[in-house]
Order: C-alpha cells, then structure tokens, then sequence
C-alpha cells in the first residue's frame, strides 16, 4: 500500500515527490475524439503498486472511453499511456495485457458457454506453457501445466469467493457470481494494474459489502486498482485517490475528502442529479 | 455468448446429451466408434461397401478438420474443399509425373497446405467474420478454375492413375487394407483435433468464438490464433486430399465445387458444431445419407439447405451438442487459502 | 476499346442490379444473403415460366411481352424475397452471426435444388431470345437490345434512387441502417421496413434474371451461384451498404471483367474477379464510396 497517488492537474506528465517510484500507470494528456465528438480530452493520471483509485464522473463523461483508450481497444487520437515507464500508446489490447494490464468489462463478458473454470483458464493463457505437440501427443508437460491450471483457476475461485457450480457454463451463475468470476478471470491474467468497469453495478448491498472487502483483498496482493463506479458509497470507502471526468475533461482530483468538497465536483453532479434522479448514486455516506 | 440467444432451449438437450457423455465417456465413445469401423467390413465386404465406408471415414476426416475452424473457432470457411484440393492435387502431381510415393508427398502437401492457410487466412482474418465467409466462398472458386486451366493440374479431365497407398514397402492398395489404413489415420485425425480443442490452444479458440473484445483483454492475440485455426483445418483438409486421391486414383476439378464444402459444413452444423462425437456423426450421417436413401437424389440437398435453416433456428447447438461441463469439486472459500492463491503465481 | 467498354457496361448493369439489392439488406441489417444470387435464379424462372405459359402470343410481341413478364417477375421475386425474410431470417434476428450467415447458406441451397425439383437439372432454353439489330455506336458494336436492357437497368435504378430519397420508406431505411434501436424508437416499424428492402432488392434481382435468361437464353439452378459472388464482389468494390456504391460496383466490376478477359483469356474471367474481391477487401475494405468507420483493434 506504498504509492501514494499523484495527480498533476496541468496535464503535465506527474513525477512522484522527493524521487520515488516510478509510478506504474501514466496516462499523460490522454484525447479520444469520435468524429468531432470528444470523448476524452486531455486526461491525465497515475497510478502506483497497491494503489485503489476511482475515476468517477455523470455518464457520458467519458470514464469508459478512457479505459478502453488505456488497455488498447481504442486508439487514442492523442496522448500518452505508460506503464511501468513503457509507451504502450495504440498497442494491441493482448500486448497491454501482457504487460500485465487486465481489466474487467461494464456490462459482463464472460465466455457465457464455457464453463467456469475455462473462463478463468483464459486469464492465463499467456502463462500455460504447453505447445500444439504438447497437446497433440499429451506428454506429461502437458498434463502438468492443465493440472497447475485447473488448481489455480480453483484458487482463484476461491479468492474470489465463488460459491456456484464452476464445471458448469457461466451463464448458468446468477449475476452476482458472474461478477465475481469476470474479476477472477482478470485477476488469473496476473496483473500490475487492474482495471474494473463497475463492478458493484447489479449487486444488493451484501454483495456489496463482500465486494468491497475483496476490493482491499486484491490491493493487499500489491495490485494497483483503478476503478470505474457509480456507487459513491463504495467509491468513498474504498479509493485512495478519485479522478473527477465531465464531458471527457478531467474537474477534479484528489483524497476522497477532497473530492467530496470540491465545487466543482458538486456542479457537475448537481446537475446530472436533475435529469437523473439516483439517490444511491450521489449519495455521500458518512463513515 | 454465442449460443445463448434464447433464453435456454439448450438445457435438456445438453442434460441429455450430458448424461450419455456420463454414461459412456468421451474416450470410451472414441473406442466404441473405432470398433464399429474395424468390424464394419465383417458384415459387408463388397467393393462397393467398402468404398462407401472409406469416402464416409475420410468424409469425417474433413469434417472434423473444418469443426477446428467453424466449431472452435466460429470462422465460417466456405471454401473448405480448396485445401481438399490443393492436398490432392500436390500429392497426385508429385505421384503421377513424377513418380514419388503417396507417403513421401505428405511433407509437400503439409507445406502446401499450411502457405495456402497463411494465403488465404493471412489478409482475410482481419476482416469481419462475414466477410471471411464470401472470401473463402470465392478462393474455392479460384482455386478450382486454376484447377481447371492450369496444365500441370490436368485441366478438365484432371488427373489419373494415382498410385494406391504403400506405408513402407507396405502394399495397401487392396479395398480392405486400404479401408482399414483409411481408419486409422482418421481416427488418428480425430483424436488430433479434439486433443487441439482440449489444450490451451484450442480453449482460446473457444474465447474467440464467444467473445473476442474478452479474448484479446485477457492477452489472447485473437489475430494470430484465427490464423493457426485457419492453418491447422488446411491441413487435415489437405491431408484427407491425399487420401481421396489414393482412393479414387483419379481427380478432376468437378471433384472440388462448392457443393463439397457446403456438405462438410453441414456435417459440422448438423452434427453439433465444436463437439467431437457430433461432427462425427454429422459426417457419417451426411456422407450415407445418399447411399440409404438412393430414391432421395433428386430432393437430398434440398432437404439439406431446409436442414440447416431449421437447426439453426431450433436447435443451433447442433444435434450432438459440445456440453461445457467439467467435475469441479465443490468447495468454499477457505480464508487460508486466499494468501495462497497469490503466492502460487 | 469502346467494344470493351461497351460490353463492360452492359455485363456491369446486371452486377449492379443484383448489387444493390445485396447491398441495400447489408446496410440495413448487417447480413450476408447469400440465397440473394439465387433469387436472381428465381426471376430468370419465373421469367421463363410465364413466357412459356403465354406461348405464341409472346413470341409475335416479343419487347412488350418480355416488359410484362419483367414486371410479374419482378413481383415474384419481390415476394420470395419477403417469404424468405419472414421465414428463415426473421427468427434469427440478434443471433449469432455465425448462425445466421449458416442459415443464408441454408437458403441459398434450398432455393437452388428447390428449383432443381421442379425444374430438373438440365439447362432450360429461354422462349424468347433477343437478337437484333446491330448499330455501331463508337467504334463499338451495340445491338438494340442490349441497349434496351442497359436502358432498364438504368430506369430501374433512378427509381430506386427516387425511392430511398424521396419517400417514407427511403427514409425510414436510412434510419434503420444508421441506427436500429433509435429508429425503433422513434416509432418506425423496423420489421416492416426491412421486409420491403428485401423485396425491393429481390424484386432487382428478379429483373436482373429475366434480362440475362432473354439475352443468353439459357437458364439453369445454378446460375445465381456464380453472379451472386460477382455482386457480393461488386457491393464490396463500390462499397458495401452503400447505394451509389453498388452501381458504381458493378459497372467496375464489368469493366475490369471484360478488359481482364481481353488481357488474360476468358477462363481467367473469374479468378480475375475474385482475385480483386480479396485485393479490395483487404487494401480498402470500405471500398471506392464507403466511409471510414472508425478505428476500433
């Protein structure tokens, strides 16, 4: 729980105080625009090891754009993205996540007629060390690797608290569960940073309360977290740090102390508030 | 992803389906399927039976090639028989002009097989899955009229007197050794591909063809694994090639239209796509079919083309569907366990 | 030279019929209709079903019966074209597009061997032929029919262009094809909408058939298969989803047909085709008037 989070608001690339770490996502003056439509404009953060951080905004803002933008599955039409000092900018999603960058999806995309397991195995294919030979004639290095698979997709599972059936196809698993696998897929990738797009978004309150106890589980495990939410109960609770967007701009950035009192912040949610009456959205418990 | 479009028309045909692969096992039903092939020439021996047997077998061979590429992977390919082709033709050339043996053109058509799926699946993989489907509908078109052009190809009237099969000294041109010979290498096909399905290759397959966005984010480079599906069903397709020529010892380009690849294509669909048994089935189902049925020439393939409309509507998990199902043991978190699971990386 | 341009131009307004209607179902609903050659099969039939029916009448009045028969197999086709929709598409709609582009491959053999049922397998000679007179246009060597068909295709074409811009259903097809779900919204009744694409497309492609049964008076069940891939081909040239593009598609295509074939020979014809459909898919997928969609890895 090292790095503390350093936000420089200029856009300027952020360098850690007194020469510290180098931090291990670095998203330097990030744009996306979409035909004219700016979808993120001029975004800039970083993240360190063990890190929680929340980036929060009225939809539309562009929170979503930006993640795809970091983990390559949009080519950003301006900016940077480094992690652990790499330029990983416009790279393959696959090559961002073998630079150990994982990430879940906002609406659920698991592998719904896999079975559990097997969805879990796909975060570690680029671990699995076997060869088509391997396969074809089944030779004990083979066996070895499906057997150490299967036993930390099983650890995994648990890690995540899964209680459903895991020989059984995904879909089957109520959503929560599904959630909850979806997590231990990326967490199976082996990730530095990990990138989850609402996680608590479907779950009741127990399953919410277990998910922010996982939450601090996996920072515990030294992985940066960087999170998409809603839920400014959870997001409260949890984060270290919070990144404010509003129409693909970044307002706002700090502790969630901070961020609570910022005028700026308030405006912006204020008004969504207005054409989108969630009380659980905006509401600001007090711990 | 892929098949859950309705709400769970699936279930009793997979608890079904799950309870017979249960009850006889996948391996055990491999083994049941190898016997019945061994035996069959006990009850009919005929030149005739026997022929229709062997073209059932490398019938399957096909089909289980392009299940790699349509039921794993979720790539249709509507130009399958191409590499059926490009197999025989290379094979049957260095047999006839130039005097190889069929077993020393194996390294060829490989070679062969793999440039053609390099070729083809090179430029087109990147497209949409849609457009995959017309591209290779038409490279079978072309590499048939190149058949059919071509000189070295034979033109029109193609190829003949390929030399039968000889394994080392191994004369195995005769009806019966040649069925036999025909058996083991198509099952041997057919454990190959399923062992493919079942590795780590063959898993990302399968995350491909459920949802590619989740496939790449987990760090499956989705490009090249399409590529080496496209790859591996060249060369069963271009393998069964060297076989059909031995068994026919004449080939012409009429052997190769589309026709070809839309019956292996519904031997993968009706069968199940992605199921091993289903697929065999499907071939063997569809490559018989004709034989049992002599009066229904005249309306098969149209009672096909309704076929595979209806499956798809219906049951679109095909008749034998893959089940995912595995024996996981039922645990609960233990908290012990949880710091582990981390230290084991 | 203008002889080439010439015969590119009349082989390039068949594609571009059949083009359009592959292209217009493309747009609005992102499928592959692959039965769309076969319906082109279909208008040649029906074609060749009513002129029989009309025996000696038609043949003394040969331009006015064909105009007729053009229309009532242009009807024909229009209504395979929406039983085809109702019947093996619609279910599909939202499933995979694995499933679906199957399913067309379904179709595609059902209508051949279907037609192959009632018609057998043996190649059926067209009752009216059209010979005639040969003007010199150019240098070139024009009959007056082909200039009458050239002259159809063209009709038929400015009335489809008048239709998807100036009327309602026009509008609401460029909706759907621009956004589904909104135009749902918005109160369009999307199902109804892309049925009468399929039979304005369909019904093309019917026109298209009767046309090439009189002119080469030879008609078999497999003849779409062959000028279905050619419109895919020229759809994907032109632009696929895109109207103008089609047209343009299809007279490239011929274009670059007839001079492949004066170059290479005519058993090249084909390959030459097939060989730009994958050059064009992969240099310039959007084809010559397709926009750029943006860029997504």
């Amino acid at each position: 729980m090292a790095g503390a989070v350093s936000v420089s608001p200029g856009g300027a690339p952020s360098t850690p105080p007194d020469g510290g770490p180098r931090p291990l996502l670095d998203v330097q003056d990030l744009h996306l625009d979409f035909g004219g439509i700016k979808a993120v404009d001029g975004l800039s953060f970083s993240a360190y090891d063990g890190d929680i951080l929340s980036v929060i905004g009225p939809n539309g803002a562009g929170k979503t754009s930006a993640f795809n933008c970091i983990t390559g599955f949009y080519k950003p039409t301006g900016g940077t993205v480094l992690i652990d000092g790499e330029d990983i900018t416009g790279a393959r999603p696959s090559a961002i996540a073998g630079r150990g960058v994982s990430r879940t999806f906002q609406n659920l995309r698991l592998f719904g007629e896999l079975t559990v397991l097997d969805n879990v195995r796909a975060g570690m294919h680029l671990r699995i060390k076997q060869s088509a030979l391997d396969a074809l004639l089944h030779t004990p290095r083979f066996r070895r690797s499906e057997r150490e698979a299967t036993e930390e997709a099983n650890r995994w599972l648990d890690f995540v608290g899964l209680r459903g059936d895991r020989g059984g196809p995904a879909r089957n698993l109520p959503y929560g569960e599904q959630r909850r696998v979806e997590i231990a897929r990326a967490l199976a990738r082996g990730p530095k940073l990990l990138l989850l797009d609402e996680p608590a978004a479907g779950l009741n309150h127990s399953e919410k309360m277990e998910l922010l106890d996982l939450l601090r589980r996996i920072s515990a495990l030294g992985v940066a977290l960087v999170l998409i939410e809603h839920d400014m109960g959870l997001v409260m609770q949890v984060s270290q740090r919070i990144v404010v967007l509003n129409f693909g701009k970044q307002i706002a950035d700090g502790t969630p102390e901070e961020v609570r009192r910022d005028p700026a912040v308030l405006e912006a949610y204020l008004g969504k508030d207005e054409d989108e009456p969630q009380a659980g959205d905006t509401e600001v418990p007090h711990e | 992803m892929f098949w859950n479009r309705k709400k769970a028309p699936t279930t009793a045909g997979t608890a079904r389906a799950g309870v017979l692969n249960r009850l006889l096992g996948d391996r055990r039903l491999g083994w049941i399927g190898f016997a019945v092939a061994l035996l069959a020439p006990f009850v009919s021996a005929t030149n005739y039976s026997l022929s229709v047997m062997t073209s059932a077998a490398l019938f399957v061979m096909l089909a289980v090639g392009l299940n790699i590429v349509v039921g794993y992977c979720g790539l249709l390919d509507l130009g399958y028989a191409a590499f059926f082709a490009i197999g025989a033709y290379a094979s049957g050339i260095l047999a006839t002009t130039y005097g190889w043996s069929l077993l020393a053109t194996v390294p060829v058509v490989l070679v062969a097989a793999v440039l053609a799926g390099i070729i083809i699946g090179g430029p087109t993989l990147r497209l949409r899955s849609d457009y995959l489907a017309i591209v290779t509908l038409g490279f079978g078109e072309i590499i048939r009229i190149t058949a059919n052009n071509l000189d070295v190809t034979g033109g029109p009237s193609g190829i003949y007197g390929i030399p039968g099969l000889d394994l080392f000294g191994l004369d195995l041109s005769d009806p019966v050794a040649f069925y036999y010979a025909v058996v083991v290498i198509v099952a041997l096909a057919v454990v190959g591909a399923a062992r493919l399905g079942r590795s780590r290759m063959g898993r990302a397959w399968r995350f491909i063809r459920e949802d590619e966005d989740a496939a790449e984010a987990m760090g499956i480079h989705t490009y090249k694994l399409k590529l080496a599906a496209y790859i591996a069903g060249a060369v069963w397709g271009g393998l069964a090639g060297i076989l059909f020529g031995a068994q026919l010892t004449a080939i012409s380009p009429q052997s190769f239209t589309f026709l070809w690849s839309a019956l292996i294509l519904m031997a993968v669909v009706l069968g199940g796509m992605g199921s091993t048994p289903g697929v065999v089935l499907g071939a063997i189902f569809v490559s018989l079919l004709p034989e049992l049925l002599r009066d229904a020439a005249d309306y098969r393939f149209f009672v096909f083309g309704v076929l595979l409309i209806v499956v798809m509507i219906f049951r679109p998990q095909g008749l034998w569907p893959s089940t995912a199902s595995e024996r996981a043991p039922d645990r609960r978190p233990d908290p012990a366990e949880k710091e582990e699971a981390w230290q084991a990386q | 030279m203008s002889q080439l341009l010439w015969n590119g131009l009349f082989v390039g307004s068949f594609y571009a019929l059949v083009a359009l209607g592959y292209s217009m179902v493309y747009g609005i609903i992102k499928l592959l209709n692959f039965a769309h050659g076969d319906i082109y099969m279909l208008g040649a039939f029906a074609g060749f079903g009513l002129l029989t029916m009309a025996g000696a009448m038609a043949t003394s009045a040969s331009f006015l019966a064909l105009f007729v028969v053009l229309l009532v197999a242009m009807l024909a086709t229009g209504t395979s074209g929406l039983i085809l929709e109702r019947v093996a598409y619609r279910p599909l709609r939202g499933a995979p597009r694995l499933s679906v582009l199957i399913t067309a491959v379904g179709a595609s053999f059902a209508l051949e061997y279907g037609m192959r049922l009632v018609a057998g397998p043996n190649p059926q000679v067209y009752p009216i032929r059209l010979e005639g007179t040969t003007v010199h246009v150019l240098g070139a060597r024009v009959t007056l029919q082909q200039l009458a068909l050239v002259a159809i295709a063209i009709l038929l074409m400015i009335g489809l262009q008048w239709l998807i811009m100036g009327t309602g259903t026009g509008r609401a097809m460029r909706a759907i094809s621009q956004d589904p779900k909104a135009s749902l919204y918005m109160g369009i009744n999307v199902n109804s909408v892309i049925a009468r694409t399929f039979f304005i497309g369909s019904a093309l492609a019917g026109a298209a058939g009767v046309m090439a049964g009189a002119y080469y008076g030879k008609i078999d069940f497999l003849m779409g298969f062959l000028i279905g891939l050619k419109a895919f081909t020229a759809a994907v040239i032109g632009g696929i989803g895109n109207i103008k593009g089609a047209m343009l598609g299809g007279l490239v295509l011929g274009m670059l047909e007839t001079f492949g074939t004066a170059w290479l020979g005519g058993e090249w014809r084909d390959v030459f085709a097939f060989g730009f459909l994958i050059l064009f898919l992969t240099l310039r997928p959007t084809g010559l008037l397709g926009e750029r969609v943006t860029e997504r890895v």
